[in-house]
């Protein structure tokens, strides 16, 4: 075998197995992205119920809470960011990211200073390597997040919301995720999750027009609001932790996909020119064949005199 | 046939119970409180306790909640817990090596959490 055609076999062998990886990898995500979709389809019941029951509250009593009074002037504000801990997803990562630095920008324009928290190795790393401050950060858990997770990354940031803005606490809390619209779709978007705009969650929770009852309050109002809108936030984080871990195994799944299509469209390109390699060879032998023989009759023909 | 109320546990991640009751019985902030059809409109903050169901069907339900709500509204109850076990559920053996854990540990919420668990479980 000649040493062109020898490289091209190698080269075609190897690329056949980099398809397989890629290809397992697609599989795994699929699989993935279904799992991830029930799970936000689980937790639906919990935060429709829960948004019903802040809407009572804050429609059912004129109580005030930190958690939804709005600052005159913010000063201070807090984004979370969420990324995910593994790369190979395409643009996923550097999306979120973009989104969280258009938001900072934005805020920093209107006077605001930024707290940054990140969920996700991937952001860590991002912000780490351009030495930006990061308030907190949380890892490990991205590709199936918990509940408990959802809690442990909700806990500072509400406590730093009912902080006092000069004793470092924050006035505003934005959240940036990556929205799992369909499996084709996702999109980076920025939503403010605190202070709550009561009239805006009373629209999602009631689009019929649906009068809320009068509800007796167990304690009281306040006690409700208290233990309710902590609860509501955690609940709205673990939401997005759902769909960003959804949207990073889609995104994961198409990258996936076109490494395998680009593996199998090299492989072709490479079997042609190795075809080429082998036939120019034969080609070869043949012609040295050819032109041997002709050369020894030539020969012969001439020592018969 | 007795009045009825739609009653949905659901838990932070899922969905655990739901079905018609005639009495719901769960642990408020500010003591037991038990819930008939056509009760006053409601919204009270639950303790770490067990729920009693008690189905339309004559059967009993119990559950271990660890911290929520409870509202009533148009017959309608949601118990919303972070943590919600059917008493079926949970393992009794786990759940004792957990409460001796926690006692060694002197881990005064762990502990409660699985005394209620297993509260929940015997009274099945």
């Amino acid at each position: 075998m000649g040493a062109q055609l020898r490289v091209y076999k190698r080269r075609i062998r190897s690329v056949t197995a980099t398809k397989k990886i890629t290809k397992a990898m697609e599989m795994i995500a699929a699989s993935r992205v279904v799992k991830a979709q029930r799970k936000v389809a689980a937790s639906t019941p919990y935060a429709q119920e829960l948004t019903r029951a802040v809407t009572a509250v804050g429609t059912g009593s004129n109580t005030k809470h930190p958690l939804t009074t709005e600052t005159e002037n913010p000063t201070r504000a807090a984004v979370l960011l969420l990324t995910s801990d593994r790369g190979l997803a395409g643009a996923f990562n550097s999306n979120a990211i973009k989104a969280a630095e258009q938001l900072t920008a934005r805020l920093e324009r209107e006077g605001r200073q930024v707290d940054t928290y990140i969920v996700g190795r991937r952001g860590v790393a991002h912000y780490n390597f351009r030495e930006r401050a990061i308030a907190q950060s949380w890892s490990g858990f991205t590709d199936e997040p918990t509940y408990a997770d959802a809690k442990k990354v909700a806990a500072p940031l509400i406590e730093a919301i009912e902080k006092d803005t000069a004793e470092g606490g924050v006035d505003e809390l934005h959240i940036v995720f990556t929205e799992f619209v369909s499996m084709m779709t996702q999109t980076a978007l920025d939503a403010r999750l605190l202070p709550l705009r009561l009239e805006e969650v009373a629209e999602e929770a009631k689009p019929q027009g649906e009068i809320l009852p009068l509800f007796d309050f167990e304690p009281s109002a306040e006690d409700v609001l208290d233990a309710l809108l902590p609860r509501y936030v955690e609940s709205r984080i673990y939401n997005a932790l759902l769909q960003s871990a959804a949207s990073k195994h889609a995104a994961t799944r198409r990258a996936m996909k076109s490494a395998t299509d680009n593996a199998g469209e090299l492989i072709n390109t490479l079997s042609r020119l190795a075809n080429a390699a082998r036939q120019a060879e034969i080609t070869q032998e043949i012609s040295e064949i050819v032109g041997g023989a002709s050369a020894l009759a030539d020969a012969t023909a001439g020592s018969d005199r | 046939m007795a009045a009825e109320l739609h009653v949905e546990l659901v838990a932070a991640d899922r969905q655990v119970w739901s079905g018609e009751a005639t009495l719901v019985v769960a642990r408020t902030t500010s003591g037991d409180i038990g819930v008939m059809p056509g009760h006053q409109p409601l919204l009270g903050v639950l303790e770490s306790g067990p729920v009693t169901i008690r189905t339309s069907d004559g059967g009993t339900v119990v559950a271990a909640v660890h911290g929520g709500f409870v509202s009533f509204a148009d017959n309608k109850l949601s118990l919303l817990a972070e943590i919600a076990e059917l008493s079926d559920e949970i393992d009794v053996q786990r759940t004792e090596r957990e409460l001796e854990q926690a006692k060694a540990e002197g881990d005064a919420a762990a502990e409660r959490r699985a005394d209620v668990r297993l509260r929940a479980a015997t009274a099945r």
